[in-house]
């Protein structure tokens, strides 16, 4: 009896092992194709709640992020088998054709056990196609057993309390396809934003147990980069042992404006460019005069006025949430705080004017 | 859970042939929805037919298609009424190109109310883009609002209490706008860093500015110039600046018909240009510091022949103002003398030219001042009036804008 058990028990995990090897591979020829209508059809993941990637997902995450109202976000990156991307040092990766960057942003009940009643919201892909990246929106139900394809968006009332105990009630906006364009642009087309050198180049936790530097385990699908201390690596915003005030706060202004604000970019008629890279102070807009902004100068003369924060505009529109003063235009409905007090900060121990 | 999903689109009627359809949205509680829909899901061919009432929307609406024309029933009939505007930096925004929008209003919207960006080929015919409670600072900043754009049409529309520009052109090549009516703006019609425009059959009333064409630093694209002002009407522009201070516009006098600052080559002829308070032309030298060594504030190559001049100089406003307490008369046509200006720390001077010629006024001669005052953006305290008009344009008018739209 106790043997027959036994052999049943070997069975089910032989039967176990055999599901998870057979999983089917990731759909490739779906990512090259029209936007399917749900996320689980192109198999990025084995289950249907999407938490266990399937063979060549990857994931990572960054060291500066977007700010999202607080909302966790997962990132993903799947390469096509025997595809390789190619490291850029100040640009975004190079992806093949058929990559996807995949990003599920998600709340915890209680944001102060992130681990625990998580409730995914929307995942996003951006796919590169063969006649450039494409961007799809997939709504999860409330059963978090699919997602479903949302190209005009969607709003899903959620409620959550956050990292400091408070309560968080909004209707979350899922981009429709123009909005998702509105910051994935580079010269009228879309583009990807987060995966740089600098914002990836730091440890994660792998679920095989390993922590590895991601441009090390990336190694194995992208080309030509350089050992982690020889690549460009952001600080981590708000972690004054990461770096100095200086660098954090570029780097928050690059990952949270600069897709916009640069040169190539859709807010590129404004004159501001707030890349981290950008040696140029009056681009960066110190002592640089509005141009557009109409009432979302809100009566304040400079973009950064140094040494005084609450007469820069940079801050007014950080600290905004009404539409057409708020930057920025889109994906947030409460300010940033702990941004806020670092831009603040950074503007007022600036050399004051000449 | 409310979904805004793509069947909603399937609402949205369609017509047509395969080769070019017509998505007909009507107004109605799901109209945003319809609506983006058919923004999103129009090929290049189709049109998006918004039908007549009034379009309560919540959220900016965008288009990213090319070939597309959005058609409504009429500027007083179709309306987008943003009143309840909570998402979005403006009414509509299209970056696509060969667009046209026509035959509809978009109202009240919370930045400004449409925005081109990056367009080849857009038109706007007919077009209405409104505040409707008049002149107020919390008012949007621009009304119908190219910006970055190639082969710009702006025909027989209206902009109406914006509080920057009614119809504000800015940085883009090859312009027209014509037979168009800016009212109740703090400027009405403004062509501002942008190379070929050809402005003419307009009428520009009871905006703090009538029409300004203006070269600004520190802006991508640089060097405005080439720009024809003429058979317009410039008059009655009495509305009280209303502009967000520190914008370029809020030190436009109250009582301005046309303004030309900073721009190289522009011609204003055969206006009918009166009842401005202030003055009926004034050109002068942007004013504020410069850190882009390559720009130069100063006007030139200034061409202001055979307009009618009306009343003018009777309600002096601003820093003018000052000047006529102290027994200056204010003219039809005011420069401030600038000559030199600072580029990056260094000195710089040239000859402006500028033609003043068969200009006529009511009555009277046409009146000619300039200001004295010999460096750019030194205070107005600084002004030696005097009657000395600057050597004549060698400049050859700018050729006629031809538009592909």
């Amino acid at each position: 009896m106790r043997l027959f058990a036994f052999l049943l028990a070997a069975l089910a995990l032989l039967g176990v092992a055999a599901a998870t090897t057979r999983a089917r591979p990731v759909n490739a020829v779906a990512l090259l194709g029209p936007p399917q209508e749900t996320l689980a059809a192109y198999r990025l993941f084995t289950d249907g709640g999407a938490r266990a990637p399937n063979a060549g997902v990857t994931p990572y995450d960054l060291n500066n992020a977007l700010y999202a109202d607080g909302a966790m976000k997962f990132r993903y990156v799947f390469i096509p088998p025997g595809a390789r991307a190619s490291y850029s040092a100040d640009d975004v990766f190079e992806f093949p054709v058929g990559a996807a960057l995949i990003k599920t942003f998600a709340i915890a009940a209680d944001m102060r056990r992130p681990a625990e009643s998580v409730r995914y919201l929307e995942t996003r892909l951006l796919i590169r196609q063969r006649a450039g990246w494409v961007a799809f929106a997939y709504v999860w139900n409330e059963d978090q057993t699919e997602a479903r394809l949302a190209p005009i968006g969607a709003e899903v009332p959620v409620q959550w309390i956050d990292e400091a105990g408070a309560t968080v009630a909004l209707n979350w906006r899922v981009p429709n396809r123009n909005q998702c364009k509105g910051c994935h642009d580079r010269d009228g087309r879309i583009s990807p934003i987060g995966p740089t050198a600098r914002n990836l180049n730091k440890d994660h936790l792998y679920r095989d147990g390993a922590t590895e530097n991601q441009l090390v385990r990336w190694a194995a699908f992208l080309d030509g980069a350089p050992a982690p201390s020889e690549a460009p690596r952001a600080p981590a915003s708000f972690d004054a042992a990461s770096g100095p005030l200086d660098a954090r706060a570029r780097a928050y202004l690059d990952v949270n404006c600069a897709h916009c604000h640069n040169p190539h970019g859709p807010a590129s008629v404004s004159g501001l460019d707030l890349r981290a890279a950008n040696p140029d102070p009056v681009t960066l807009g110190i002592r640089k005069r509005p141009i557009a902004a109409g009432r979302g100068a809100g009566e304040r003369l400079y973009a950064i006025a140094p040494g005084r924060p609450d007469a820069s505009i940079l801050l007014y529109r950080m600290q905004s949430l009404e539409p057409g003063i708020m930057m920025p235009e889109l994906g947030r409905q409460h300010t940033d705080g702990a941004a806020i007090a670092l831009i603040r900060e950074w503007v007022a121990g600036m050399d004051a004017p000449r | 859970m409310r979904m805004l999903l793509a069947g909603l689109a399937v609402l949205a009627i369609m017509v047509g042939s395969a080769d070019a359809r017509t998505w007909r949205v009507r107004p109605g509680p799901d109209a945003q929805a319809q609506l983006q829909a058919a923004l999103i899901s129009a090929q290049p061919g189709d049109t998006v037919r918004l039908d007549r009432g009034r379009f309560a929307l919540t959220a900016g609406l965008s288009l990213d298609v090319d070939r597309v024309t959005v058609r409504g029933d009429g500027h007083d009939r179709s309306i987008l009424d943003f009143s309840g505007q909570t998402q979005g930096a403006e009414g509509l925004l299209v970056t696509s190109d060969r667009v046209t929008l026509r035959d509809f209003a978009v109202e009240n919207s919370k930045g400004d109310g449409v925005k081109a960006n990056g367009c080849t080929d857009i038109t706007f015919y007919r077009v209405r883009a409104e505040w409707t409670r008049g002149p107020n600072p919390q008012n949007g900043a621009y009304g119908l609002y190219p910006v970055n754009c190639t082969n710009v049409l702006i025909d027989e529309s209206i902009a109406r209490g914006a509080s920057d520009a009614g119809i504000y052109v800015g940085q883009s090549r090859n312009i027209i706008v014509r037979k168009s009516r800016a009212e109740y703006n703090v400027a009405g019609i403004e062509i501002e860093n942008s190379w070929n425009a050809d402005v003419f059959e307009n009428t520009a009333m009871h905006n703090t500015g009538g029409i300004l064409v203006f070269d600004l630093p520190a802006l991508p694209q640089k060097n405005g110039h080439d720009v024809r002002v003429f058979d317009n009407i410039v008059a009655d522009n009495d509305t009280p600046n209303f502009g967000a201070p520190g914008s370029t516009v809020s030190v436009v006098p109250q009582g301005t018909g046309v303004l030309v600052m900073g721009a190289r080559n522009v011609h204003v002829f055969n206006n009918e240009i009166g009842g401005n308070g202030t003055a009926n032309v004034i050109v002068i030298a942007y004013r504020n510091t410069i850190e882009d060594a390559a720009y130069n504030p100063l006007p030139r190559d200034i061409v202001i022949r055979d307009n009618r001049f009306g009343r003018t100089g009777f309600a002096p406003a601003g820093e003018l103002a000052g000047l006529a307490q102290a027994g200056v008369p204010l003219p039809d046509i005011l420069w401030d003398g600038s000559e030199t200006y600072n580029a990056g720390g260094t000195p710089r001077t040239e000859v402006v030219r500028m033609t003043l010629s068969n200009n006529r006024a009511e009555g009277r001669e046409p009146t000619f001042l300039s200001l004295g005052i010999p460096v750019a953006g030194s205070d107005v305290s600084e002004a030696q009036p005097n009657a000395n008009p600057p050597p004549a344009a060698t400049a050859e008018e700018p050729r006629r804008v031809r538009l592909p739209n």
